[in-house]
């Protein structure tokens, strides 16, 4: 696609290429264990002002990646939150530097489990560390160093990403003027919990994994991650929502022929196109890993399991969005963070957002939830003056 | 502005932490932020009256008030106001309550649905008002729990509800001699400051 096409479809940031820069300094992980050097993988849109303080931070979700905006030589579809970031977008880029990273333990381009290992020289695999949201704060916080920036605008996130965001206001009070939380949780609930084990159960269980050195037998537990990935997307969309994009359409046979004929419906060949997709460009062991960074997350555990106390550390205003039929990450969930937040006597403001679309609904096109992001990221623009 | 919204701010102490439910478009809170300094928080329903506070720079949090008010700590704000807003609640009496439990103070106002414009309506067509202030038919009106200055008194007695100030206000903004004399008759407006 030519720059300009690029540009001229729905307002996009255009054409946009990664940039990976190589830390060279250790990282001390949450787990105790010690990452020598690292790799982060980024994008950026719009331009830093002379005084850097228009630089938002964008946290992403479980599969998520920094390619969140715009489009990459050859790319059909741009970036995961494309509907939201780029001129005139509620994360405006006439306004704003938006960085966004790819998560450390991630696997596309951040070092992660299929990254070498400088100690063995051979891929991390399943030894790749542990991660925790606060890693992923800390290895964000040394590229905010980098570029010179010493407060954000907004750390911005949806699901884990809001996670992390959250957790940056705790760790970091000072570097950020505002906390953006979208369809999150403080912790996630024991049935979500479950939804991402019988994910991982499904990827380990795949011949192929190995035992998750599935690199040292040249093999990809496809299988696995194909099923993980179809569990997921149930689970991120609504009745109501699969009911409106698929119901019961056939996408070939037909119910006259019988058991005879193949019969198969639009959502069956919707996720099985989506577990395909996805089985062929994520690592298992990523998707391990950040299943478990995300049950691990707890806001408050450490400031006694009471998340009043948490967020009284932090010192910027929030903005919590949730929608009304995500059930994997509920509106009661956005509650929780907004009821804490009051009681801590913290800025914050909440909109529930009516939506069909289950969790998937905060990277969907809603008129609503648009304005409402616009109205709250203006408030963000005039603190960058 | 409504006539209510601008006595309301002679009985908020500067600095104060507010909670306004049911606060519309934020049109008080801001006005209470400008003059008075406070930490404010508004609950709303509306999407667009949302955005607007957001808009404003308002803090605003969508919740809808006839679910309750179990999400906020007791005495957790200096003072709760409610303006136009217990008309359309299915269970008046329960917020009033809530609001008690969660502010050291309240603040009230509503219709006075006893106001001769009113009884005269009523007496003389036999029909439910439709005024400038009341704007909707008796079937298609968010205002479901009508009631009268006497009647908001009782409920506080029968309560132990302690009336610290009461005003009524008139069409034309002033607390009129007659509003003072007889507010159950020539009140449009009241306006309660209560508290435990």
């Amino acid at each position: 696609m030519s720059e300009e096409s690029a540009n001229n479809q729905n307002n996009s940031v255009g054409l946009v290429t990664p940039k990976t820069h190589h830390f060279e300094q250790p990282l001390t992980l949450a787990s105790g264990r010690v990452l020598s050097e690292y790799d982060i993988a980024y994008e950026t849109y719009g331009e830093l002002n002379a005084e850097k303080s228009n630089a938002i931070l964008i946290c992403h979700a479980l599969s998520g990646h920094h390619h969140a905006a715009g489009f990459h030589e050859g790319d059909k579809k741009p970036g995961w939150w494309d509907h939201y970031i780029g001129p005139g977008k509620p994360i405006d880029t006439n306004h704003f530097y938006v960085i966004s990273t790819n998560n450390l333990g991630g696997c596309h381009g951040s070092t992660g489990p299929t990254s070498i290992n400088p100690e063995t020289g051979k891929a991390w695999q399943k030894d790749f560390p542990h991660m925790r949201c606060r890693d992923w704060v800390n290895s964000q916080r040394q590229l905010m160093k980098l570029l010179g920036i010493s407060q954000w605008a907004a750390v911005i996130g949806g699901s884990l990403g809001g996670m992390q965001a959250m957790r940056w206001s705790l760790e970091y009070p000072d570097e950020l003027r505002h906390c953006i939380v979208i369809a999150s949780a403080t912790k996630l609930t024991a049935q979500n919990i479950a939804f991402n084990e019988v994910a991982r159960q499904a990827i380990s269980s795949d011949a192929d994994f190995h035992d998750g050195y599935y690199i040292d037998h040249n093999t990809i537990p496809k299988s696995g991650l194909r099923l993980a990935r179809m569990i997921g997307h149930i689970t991120y969309l609504s009745e109501d929502g699969m009911g409106q994009k698929f119901g019961r359409e056939l996408k070939a046979g037909s119910f006259m022929l019988g058991s005879d004929d193949d019969v198969e419906f639009q959502v069956e060949s919707y996720l099985r196109y989506q577990g395909d997709m996805f089985s062929e460009a994520f690592d298992a062991n990523t998707y391990i890993l950040m299943t478990k960074a995300l049950d691990y997350f707890d806001l408050a555990r450490e400031y006694g399991d009471d998340a009043v106390a948490a967020f009284s550390h932090a010192n910027c205003s929030f903005f919590v969005v949730s929608f009304t039929s995500d059930w994997r990450f509920s509106t009661q969930r956005s509650r929780e963070i907004v009821d804490a937040l009051v009681a801590a006597k913290k800025p914050v403001s909440y909109a529930e957002i009516e939506a069909d679309f289950g969790h998937d609904a905060f990277l969907i096109p809603n008129e609503r939830y648009k304005n409402v992001f616009h109205a709250y990221m203006q408030r963000v623009v005039e603190g960058c003056k | 502005m409504r006539f209510d919204l601008q006595v309301i701010p002679h009985w908020i102490k500067p600095g104060s932490r507010v909670l306004d439910l049911g606060c519309g478009d934020g049109e008080l809170l801001k006005k209470l932020e400008a003059d008075k300094q406070v930490d404010g928080l508004g609950i709303e329903i509306d999407a667009d009256k949302i955005t607007a506070c957001i808009a404003k720079r308002l803090n605003i949090v969508e919740q809808d008030l006839n679910k309750g008010l179990a999400n906020f700590q007791d005495d957790s704000f200096d003072i709760v106001v409610m303006a136009h807003a217990l008309q359309t609640l299915h269970d008046p009496h329960v917020v009033i309550d809530e609001m008690l439990r969660v502010g050291k103070e309240c603040i009230v106002t509503f219709p006075n649905f006893a106001h001769w414009s009113c009884r005269l309506h009523l007496g003389s067509q036999g029909r439910m008002p439709v005024s400038k202030f009341m704007p909707y038919n008796w079937y298609d009106t968010p205002n479901i729990h009508f009631c009268t200055v006497k009647d908001f008194e009782a409920l506080c007695a029968e309560n132990n509800i302690k009336v610290l100030a009461t005003t009524v206000v008139s069409h034309d903004s002033s607390e009129s001699f007659l509003g003072t004399l007889l507010p159950n008759l020539f009140g449009v407006t009241a306006v309660y400051h209560i508290s435990r």
